[in-house]
């Protein structure tokens, strides 16, 4: 009997290793569906899902989807575009109408860290978290890590180097949080203004220096830059990340050989990464969209499957 | 959850005894085996699959392929259990569409199980024809469903449990007829 | 209708006084103190077991009218005051329209007249629609009744401006309070940066945002020979410029909100909308700073900074909720509770910044001490009490209070301002 006691997915933070796992080994079981002629199992039938999403995003929001799709929910899509100036109904309000129609399950994406836990404490459906503000973004730190079992089996002492702008990074909070909780050992390198030195008490190792932090990586995660920070000072030029920070042969022929190359995307070819190691056969990014569509299958499936319990911590 | 074992009603020799035979009967009514498939069910039904396979395969030197089905995404009790089932790959190969599948368990009972198993078999393709192999009957139907072969039919109270054991994973060839112990 | 108080300890840190005394009050004036008063035709008031002290000031509250007063008012913030054991609110200037004139002064001095039930003293704005750009009419405010000057709710960024107030304000001898944030570090902060900003996803405001300012008022005073006080202070480093400048004897004085001594940053794990204030609760050093600060008198005032919020305003996603905590009925039981009981602050200290230092601060003269001659505004504690926070009792309209459900022991049982008994049931 499986042991997974969430009612909601809102943080990699409050899952176990047994959790984690429980995901991961499921995910491995459902990913077998996609590959049949008939991409459909019965065991969500019936079930409503709700992707609210408040931030752009085509790529988890399709995600979701076909997950929910494959497992034979229904499925609605919720987006509403934020701004700073936001006119008319709250976010509470929104979620109270949408409950009046008996969804089981709400996906939420929010600019707000936070957010999906609030909406937890007055909706009655299970929440799922698809990215809060800077906060977190479980299922990617999920299929990262199911990615990442694929190639190397275990976790335990792999050097992973995250690269990026860490301090603004959900994918990367959650990928810290999980990868620790695993045992592997995790290194973020970036520039200063966007790797604050408090990092170094989540565990991890903190370098400035790209090309010394690669020596021994095993997985090289490239995040996305945004030109804004730019625009808010944070590096100088775009000309000048690059030189300093962007993944390009020569640098990866500093990791270790077969260490993959992962990126959440949308990738910047020529700012993070070059596009030679982006289409290189090292790197699993399709790879991760496809894993996206198992690791979500199997939350789904683990949050609704079975009675409905009640509220687990 | 305590168990008292009641009786053994099958040991090593009589459960050889009776694969050999359900053998004997499958080779009689399948005249193509090159057209045979065998789907084992989760668990112990993989086992006996495999069984057979080997079986046929030194009768009649033929390789009949054998695939792993996990019924747990077609249950049909999904939303009332308690705890949930660890879901498990199901690992078919090889096409079953225009096949004939041979579906085996260990145990047959209300028949949901094979209601589920069937269910999954047609999203995975469109065989030819399904039968069923199961090692032991013990009645209460709740389903029109009934077995091709059956290693032995064993009326039971709904109180009790059969619990098929073998070798692969429980160290023994047995068939046991357990309770659950009377409360203190 | 004469008051007499009888055997309650009595204790005024602007005499040194501490024992068991009985106090004659008649037409709104303190006549008599001494050990045992007779007195016909006076209403007793049995203080025994009970601290008898000069009533308590609040120099930082935010009544929110005019124009907010769907989330407090005159009246409802003097019951939350008198409930919360204060004889005086100091009411700052960013109401809508802002306190930058004559008129709203007025406006706010003759409505607490006549609907407050306890002292309201206005503190006027610095800059004209706390722009920050260009000065108000100084001492016609002060002539209207302002006590003091703040740009609160913002800071003056420009420093020739803030030096202009300074040197203004000081041949008016009226106190600038300043409320420290250089607003482009602060930007879109949500809470203190540091481990716990990075570990919740929220931007960060740094220390630097307030220890700058703090740092540059200290400077622009101290040139001026002028006086400053630091609204809510909250930083180690602003304890530090604080304790240095005192040393040279630079005029600044600091006052410090219970929250900040109280809660860090770690507990906004919860998003907890009534846990955002500005400035932010901050890490484990500036809370221990602060405690050794009001110790050794580098910070000077307790204060509230009383900030009523809606419900629906504060019932939103961290980023939306505005800032600030409906601290007036809270503050005296949380003080006494964690640090009077406990022995970490004497009661006299704690009496000390809650009403000597502010009227000395303010220059209220015949407050913050009990003698003949003084007002009879009087602030009585029970420091066994036992109360569990209860925001829905609360009498201000707003509940923004993060400490319901605390179980504090120390209460404030009665004032009494102007020589009568206020009690906010009735």
């Amino acid at each position: 009997m499986l042991e997974f006691k969430q009612r909601h997915l809102l943080s990699i933070q409050n899952l176990d290793v047994s959790d984690i796992m429980a995901i991961l080994d499921t995910a491995e079981s459902l990913a077998e569906i996609s590959t049949r002629e008939v991409k459909k199992v019965p065991t969500l039938r019936g079930k409503t899902v709700v992707n609210l999403f408040f931030e752009p995003s085509t790529r988890t929001r399709s995600s979701f989807e076909l997950a929910a799709k494959r497992l034979s929910a229904d499925i609605i899509n919720f987006s509403q575009q934020t701004s700073s100036v936001v006119k008319g109904e709250t976010l509470k309000d929104t979620v109270l109408n949408l409950e009046a129609m008996n969804p089981d399950a709400l996906i939420i994406r929010h600019s707000c860290s936070g957010a999906p836990y609030f909406v937890s404490t007055f909706c009655r459906s299970h929440v799922i978290n698809a990215g809060d503000g800077s906060h977190e973004h479980p299922t990617q730190a999920l299929l990262d890590a199911f990615t990442i079992r694929q190639q190397k089996k275990n976790f335990k002492n792999l050097r992973v180097v995250i690269v990026g702008d860490i301090l603004h990074s959900r994918v990367a909070r959650s990928n810290i949080f999980l990868l620790q909780k695993v045992g592997a050992q995790v290194i973020l390198v970036g520039p200063p203004p966007l790797l604050p030195e408090e990092f170094k008490n989540f565990g991890t190792q903190i370098s400035y220096d790209l090309d010394r932090a690669l020596e021994g990586a095993d997985v090289i995660m490239m995040l996305r830059i945004q030109k804004e920070r730019q625009d808010a000072n944070f590096f100088p030029s775009i000309r000048e990340y690059r030189n300093l920070y962007c993944l390009t042969e020569k640098r990866y022929n500093l990791a270790n050989k077969d260490a993959i190359i992962m990126h959440p995307g949308p990738i910047n070819r020529g700012v993070e990464i070059s596009s030679e190691m982006a289409d290189s056969i090292k790197s699993v990014i399709l790879k991760q969209v496809e894993n996206g569509i198992s690791i979500r299958m199997a939350v789904l499936y683990l949050l609704l499957g079975g009675k409905e319990r009640e509220t687990a911590d | 959850m305590e168990e008292k074992i009641k009786a053994r009603v099958m040991d090593a020799g009589k459960i050889k005894r009776s694969l050999d035979r359900m053998t004997t009967e499958i080779l009689e009514r399948n005249r193509n085996l090159k057209n045979l498939v065998i789907v084992g069910i989760r668990t112990r039904g993989i086992y006996l699959g495999k069984r057979i396979s080997q079986l046929i395969k030194e009768l009649e030197k033929i390789e009949v392929p054998v695939g792993v089905l996990d019924i747990t995404l077609y249950r049909d009790d999904f939303a009332e259990l308690e705890t949930q089932h660890m879901v498990q790959k199901t690992e078919i190969d090889f096409p079953i569409s225009k096949k004939d599948v041979l579906l085996v368990d260990d145990v047959l009972f209300t028949g949901r199980t094979i209601r589920a198993a069937m269910d999954s078999l047609f999203d995975l393709g469109r065989p030819q024809s399904i039968q069923l192999l199961v090692l032991i009957d013990r009645g209460h139907r709740e389903l029109p469903i009934r077995a091709d072969y059956t290693g032995k039919v064993l009326p039971t109270s709904r109180r009790e449990i059969v619990q098929v054991r073998l070798i692969e994973i429980d160290e023994t060839d047995e068939v046991l007829i357990t309770e659950p112990a009377k409360l203190e | 209708m004469r008051l007499l108080i009888k055997n309650g300890r009595v204790v005024d840190p602007s005499s040194g006084t501490d024992e068991t005394m009985d106090i004659l009050i008649d037409k709104g004036k303190i006549v008599d103190l001494k050990a045992k008063i007779e007195s016909e035709n006076a209403q007793v008031i049995d203080a025994s077991r009970l601290v008898v002290a000069p009533g308590f000031i609040d120099m930082h509250t935010h009544l929110r009218e005019p124009g907010q007063e769907d989330k407090e008012d005159i009246h409802t913030a003097s019951l939350a005051a008198a409930s919360g054991g204060f004889t005086s609110l100091c009411a700052m200037p960013n109401t809508h329209p802002a306190n930058d004139n004559r008129g709203v002064t007025e406006y706010i001095l003759s409505e607490a007249s006549r609907r407050s039930r306890v002292n309201i003293f206005p503190i006027a704005a610095i800059t004209k629609g706390l722009k920050g750009e260009e000065l108000t009419d100084m001492a016609d405010l002060i002539s209207a009744g302002a006590v003091a000057f703040s740009d609160n709710g913002t800071c003056v960024q420009n420093s020739l401006v803030m030096r202009r107030a300074l040197e203004y304000s000081n041949f008016l001898q009226a106190p600038i309070i300043d409320h420290c944030e250089d607003l482009s570090l602060s930007r879109d902060g949500l809470m203190h940066e540091g481990f716990s900003s990075h570990l919740f996803g929220l931007k960060g405001i740094p220390a630097s945002a307030e220890d700058i300012m703090v740092a540059r008022d200290i400077i622009l005073a101290e040139a001026a020979n002028a006086r400053i006080h630091i609204a809510h202070l909250s930083t180690s480093g602003g304890v530090y410029f604080v304790r240095e400048a005192k040393k040279r004897k630079v005029k600044v004085t600091a006052e410090v909100t219970p929250h900040h001594l109280i809660l860090t940053d770690s507990a906004l794990e919860s998003y907890n909308t009534n846990l955002k204030v500005n400035p932010p609760l901050r890490g484990q050093d500036d809370v221990q700073a602060l405690l050794d600060a009001v110790k050794e008198g580098v910070v000077d005032v307790f204060a509230t900074d009383h900030a009523p919020h809606t419900a629906e305003e504060k019932d939103v996603e961290f980023d939306r909720a505005p800032c600030g905590i409906d601290g007036l009925e809270t503050a005296v039981s949380l003080l006494l509770d964690k640090f009077v009981n406990k022995n970490i602050i004497s009661l006299a200290r704690f009496i000390e910044m809650f009403s000597t230092r502010p009227a000395q601060i303010l220059g209220l003269k015949d407050k913050g001490r009990i003698a003949p001659g003084a007002d009879a505004d009087l602030t009585i504690l029970n420091l066994h009490k036992e109360i569990v926070v209860d925001v829905h009792r609360f009498f201000s309209k707003s509940h923004n209070n993060p400490f319901h459900g605390w179980k504090l022991k120390g209460a404030p049982t009665m004032i009494i301002v102007n020589g009568k008994i206020v009690d906010p049931w009735s």
